[in-house]
Parts: structure tokens; C-alpha cells; sequence
């Protein structure tokens, strides 16, 4: 394979993985919370994408967006009945919670949908190659790199050019400090969660190419995810975007030239770099 | 009451054996002759209750949220199999032995290295040595027979006495009944020692442990070695108990299944081991094979609700309950 279409390939799998992560990200810098059933959202956004479109006959994009509206107010239920409690709980406790969420919501996607891989069918325009002038790569690859950096751009605007991003910079920065100054990190934090899980459910919709989707999935990608923000480093955008290309790309020459457990790589770099900067590669000292 | 107990006279009865202690044992007795067709299940439920224990040790005691501790049952398990496989090293004992120390040893380094850090951060590393450690027997196919694992393995008799029971289960569960034992007691004793003071003082005020000069660090990673050392007999025990060793058991399930056993006995409280996987592992068993699914179901939501209601598992529930009787009786 040629240097430029395994870019691609990397670039397009790590935003995916962008996508996922980056709520889990902002949600764990905002209030510390051990989320470890983020990828979980995901996994049910992507089923709702499937099912919607094979039984209610709803187009990729639409399904997308339901999936994202549905998923977001999902969560809010969730973390206004269940999450909210235990915000100032040990980490123990988040981790067993968490872990418990993830359990139920694999029994009961294996329960109402079963347990085989589900594949998401592209509509036409998505599939087959497209000519880039000097090479031809594939249609969907390409439309995931053009979604994740769209989405990106726009986290990106929204954190650093609004008052509400400013105001999730600050938290983030210093909680207590941000709450004295009046704001309020519960609403905020309610609103950051929601987002993060739409934008999960759109990454286990729109990855589901790449990571597949099946019951398993949350447990399967939960280091993954993990990784990516911890490289990234906690409530930071552009660090989850970079960890996550960085991720993808390495995950994807190594599943080329090591296919047999080239992971390890991955997991051997990330314990040297939490270890040299426990605040991930992007991440502000002493944050 | 008719004398007021002092702290400290309540602090040096404390370590004494009670009574009701001896009740696990004597069920585990009175189990190899109920139940002469279970021993099999009964050996893995004996395995399971050492592995917790381990964890107990740093989770509980030493208040380290790891979420990795697979890794060191799964190097106790590796190296009885690849010792057996390669070496035709196949003496029970000394294989338990190396098990204990490989694991210690990889406890050790990991410890010095891993517990520099804290939170999310150390979680994240216990995580990734797992995996890293699940990859490389991955990888190592030649030694680790890789994704099939080592199958087939047999082993001698113990202390040169007893044949392995390949069908019964019968000399495997008296076996790791005595291991289990023997382990315990190390334990209980770590436990009430004032190095297990310190661990507590650690899990509960780390501040004023540095303030009072406790060497923090280096109570935490002897605290970890030996956890890993115990979670390597653990695994050396399943191997040879079973006579195969695969990933499953430096999996993420491993560790996530093993959190739960023990936080749902109630951990930091020594019996908690034991009452969480008896529970946990009965249910399994009579459950997990009629109904997967609902079992994964009931055990998550088991899981929320321990999370928010009942932090300190069926022991915690217990005590509280006791101490309503009690309240009750007295007023």
C-alpha cells in the first residue's frame, strides 16, 4: 500500500474514534467522572441507525440525525436519575456503576435485537471510489474525514468563540473556581453530556463499518476509547482530534504489517506516555 | 456492657480468630462430601475466592483501584503452563511457587512504576498492562500457544502423594482448599498487622500518612506485590486445576467479573472474598448456561445498585442489619 491511501485509512478510523471519544473527554475533564459506559451510547445509537433504516425505512442521513437526538436525550434522562448521584462518589463506585450500565445495555441490545454483527447499509452515493485528481480512494473513508473535521471545526469554534465554551474551558481548568464565579457545572456538565452522547451514537452509526457493531462493542472499545482521551488529554478538543488520528494511523499500519497483535504497540507507547505525562500528550500540566 | 473497652484493648482482641470463623471452612468441608459430582465447580469457586482475596488486599486494604488485576492471575497461569509445556516442569508445588514469584516480580516492577500515579490515570495503566501482557501471549504463539492457548496439560502428584482427579475433581479441591487456607491466613495476618494499619491509613487519609512520615510509596507497592503474588497462585491453581491455560485468563472480563464478585461480598472486610463469590459463581452457575442473556442483565443492574445503594456488598447489608437487631434489642 502507498503512504497516501494508508493516511487515508488511518485518518478515516481515527475519526471515528474522534467522534466516539471526544464526549467521554469532556464529560470526564468537566466533573472526573469515570464514564466507562460511553461506548455503550455509542453501540445503541448505532442500532437505532440500523433498525431505523431497515424497518422504518429512514435514510442514513435522517437515521444519523435521530440517532443523535434520541441518543442525547437518552442520556440526560440517565444522568439526571443516575449519573447526578454520584458525582461525588469515589471512583470505585463510578467504575461499578458504569461497568453495570454497560452490562445492561448488552443484554438488552442481545435481548431486543440478538446477538449476531449488524451491518449498516451505505446509501449509493456513499459506496465505490471517488477520483481525488491524483488517486482514487474510497467514497465512505473520504466522507468520514470530511464529517469528522467538520465536526471538529465546529467543537472547536464552539469551545474557543462562545461564552458557553468558554464557560466548559473554565470548569474544566479549575471546577471550584468556575462555580464561585456563578457557573453552573451541573447544567453545563447535563449539556455537555448530552452532546457527547449524540455525537457517540453518530460515531457508532457512522463506524460502524470500520468497528462493526455488535453486543460487545462497549467492552471491546472501551480501552480504545479510553486511550484516545487520555492521550488527548482531559477536556480538550483538539487534543482528543490529534490523539485520535494519531491512533487511527498507528492502529492502521500496524494492522497491515502486524497483523497478529500489532495492538500491543499501542498499549506499550500509551503506559510510557501516561508515565512521562500522566496528562496525555496534549494535555496542560497539573490539569 | 459491663466494662468500658479501651481503643487500645479493642485494637489487641481485634486479631483474634472468633468463632464464626471457622464456618467457611467447615461449609467448604462439609461441601466435598454433599456434593462429590461438584467438586469440579467447586474447585473454581475455591480459585475464584483466593483471586478476590487477592484483590481485596490492594482494593480494599490499600484502597488501589486497578482495573488489571487479570494480569497477574494470567501470569501465574502462563507460567505453570508454559513451565509444564516447554520444561516438563510438572511438580505442583514448586510450579505454584514460580507462579507466585513471576507474578510478585511483574506486581513489583508494575507497582513501582504504576503507582507513582492516581486516579483515572492509574486506572488507565493497570488497564493497559493488562492488555499489554493479554497481547504479548497473543503474540508469542510459539510459547504461549497463542490465541488457542495451552491445552492438554497434566500434572504430577502432589507432594508426590496425590493424583490429579481428572474426573471428580476430587485431590484439585482439597489441594486448593489448603492453598486457599494457607493464603488466607497470610493474609489475615498482613491484615491486622500494623503494616495493614498503615495500608488503611493510606486508602483513608493519604495526606496525613505523609504528614506522620509513613513511607506511603513503599507500603503501596509491597501491598501490590504480594496481591499479585497471591493472584498468581491464583492462576497457577486454575491451571493446574484444569489442565489449560488461554487468554481468557488475562482478559478484561477476567478482571471486570472479578471487581464485581468482590465488591458485591463487600470489600475491605476479608469474608467479603469469600460471600461475593459464592454468590456470584452459585447464580452463574444455576443462570448464566438456562438464561446468558438475563444473567448479564440482572448482573448490571445488580451493579447500579450496589453503586448507589449498597456501597459495602452482602457483608455491608449484613451488618447493617445486625446492628438494627441489636439497637433494637437494647433500647
Amino acid at each position: 500500500m502507498d503512504p497516501a491511501s494508508i493516511l487515508l485509512g488511518g485518518f478515516a478510523s481515527g475519526m471515528v474514534l474522534f467522534i466516539v471519544s471526544v464526549g467521554l473527554s469532556v464529560t470526564m475533564g468537566l466533573m472526573g467522572f469515570v464514564n466507562l459506559a460511553h461506548g455503550g451510547f455509542a453501540m445503541l445509537g448505532g442500532y437505532l441507525i440500523v433498525l431505523a433504516m431497515k424497518h422504518w425505512g429512514l435514510s442514513f442521513v435522517a437515521a444519523l440525525a435521530l440517532a443523535f437526538c434520541a441518543i442525547a436525550a437518552f442520556s440526560v434522562v440517565l444522568e439526571r436519575l443516575l449519573y447526578s448521584r454520584l458525582y461525588r462518589a469515589q471512583e470505585l463506585d463510578q467504575v461499578l456503576f458504569t461497568i453495570g450500565l454497560v452490562f445492561i445495555m448488552t443484554a438488552a441490545v442481545t435481548l431486543g435485537v440478538g446477538p449476531e454483527t449488524q451491518v449498516i447499509r451505505l446509501p449509493d452515493w456513499l459506496r465505490g471510489q471517488t477520483n481525488l485528481g491524483f488517486m482514487t480512494y474510497r467514497t465512505y473513508s473520504l466522507a468520514l474525514i470530511v464529517v469528522g473535521t467538520l465536526i471538529m471545526l465546529g467543537l472547536w469554534l464552539g469551545f474557543e468563540r462562545t461564552r458557553y465554551g468558554a464557560r466548559i474551558r473554565a470548569a474544566v481548568d479549575n471546577r471550584r473556581m468556575a462555580q464561585s464565579m456563578g457557573v453552573d457545572v451541573g447544567r453545563l456538565f447535563t449539556v455537555a453530556f448530552a452532546l457527547g452522547s449524540g455525537l457517540a451514537a453518530l460515531g457508532g452509526g457512522l463506524g460502524a463499518e470500520i468497528l462493526g457493531l455488535d453486543p460487545n462493542y462497549p467492552l471491546r472499545y472501551l480501552v480504545y476509547f479510553l486511550i484516545v482521551v487520555a492521550v488527548g488529554g482531559l477536556g480538550k478538543v483538539s487534543g482528543v482530534f490529534f490523539a485520535a488520528l494519531l491512533i487511527g494511523v498507528l492502529d492502521f499500519v500496524l494492522k497491515i504489517y502486524f497483523p497478529k497483535g500489532g495492538t500491543i504497540f499501542i498499549y506499550a507507547l500509551t503506559l510510557i506516555l501516561l508515565l512521562a505525562r500522566p496528562q496525555g500528550l496534549f494535555g496542560k500540566k497539573g490539569a | 456492657m459491663d466494662a468500658p473497652q479501651t481503643a487500645a484493648g479493642r485494637f489487641a482482641r481485634r486479631h483474634r480468630f472468633r468463632w464464626w470463623e471457622l464456618l467457611p471452612w467447615i461449609a467448604a468441608v462439609a461441601a466435598f462430601f454433599a456434593f462429590p459430582t461438584y467438586l469440579a465447580f467447586g474447585t473454581q469457586l475455591l480459585i475464584t475466592i483466593l483471586f478476590a482475596l487477592s484483590l481485596d488486599l490492594v482494593l480494599g486494604y490499600a484502597g488501589i483501584v486497578t482495573l488489571g488485576h487479570a494480569a497477574f492471575f494470567g501470569a501465574g497461569a502462563y507460567t505453570v503452563g508454559m513451565l509444564a509445556s516447554h520444561l516438563g516442569w510438572n511438580e505442583p508445588l514448586s510450579g505454584l511457587l514460580a507462579a507466585a514469584v513471576v507474578a510478585g516480580l511483574i506486581g513489583l516492577v508494575s507497582g513501582l512504576v504504576l503507582l507513582r500515579t492516581h486516579g483515572l490515570t492509574l486506572l488507565m495503566l493497570t488497564l493497559c498492562t493488562m492488555a499489554l501482557l493479554e497481547q504479548a501471549a497473543n503474540m508469542g504463539a510459539h510459547w504461549t500457544g497463542g490465541f488457542d492457548g495451552i491445552p492438554g496439560l497434566s500434572f504430577g502428584k502432589i507432594l508426590g502423594l496425590f493424583s490429579f482427579d481428572v474426573l471428580y475433581f476430587r485431590s484439585q479441591y482439597l489441594y486448593v482448599l489448603v492453598v486457599l487456607l494457607l493464603c488466607f491466613l497470610v493474609v489475615r495476618t498482613l491484615v491486622y498487622s500494623s503494616f495493614g494499619q498503615s495500608l488503611t491509613g493510606v486508602r483513608e487519609n493519604l495526606l496525613r500518612m505523609h504528614a506522620v512520615g509513613a513511607p506511603v510509596r513503599a507500603r503501596l507497592v509491597i501491598a501490590y506485590t504480594i496481591s499479585a503474588a497471591l493472584a498468581g497462585v491464583a492462576g497457577g491453581l486454575f491451571t493446574q486445576a484444569t489442565g489449560y491455560v488461554n487468554l481468557s485468563a488475562l482478559s478484561l472480563e477476567r478482571a471486570a467479573g472479578l471487581l464485581i464478585i468482590l465488591i458485591l461480598g463487600g470489600y475491605g472486610r476479608l469474608y467479603g472474598a469469600f460471600v461475593g463469590a459464592v454468590a456470584y459463581m452459585v447464580l452463574e452457575h444455576v443462570l448464566a448456561k438456562a438464561y446468558p442473556t438475563a444473567w448479564q442483565l440482572g448482573i448490571g443492574v445488580t451493579l447500579v445498585m450496589v453503586a448507589l445503594y449498597a456501597r459495602n456488598g452482602i457483608i455491608g447489608i449484613g451488618e447493617a442489619l445486625m446492628r438494627r437487631l441489636r439497637g433494637a434489642n437494647t433500647a
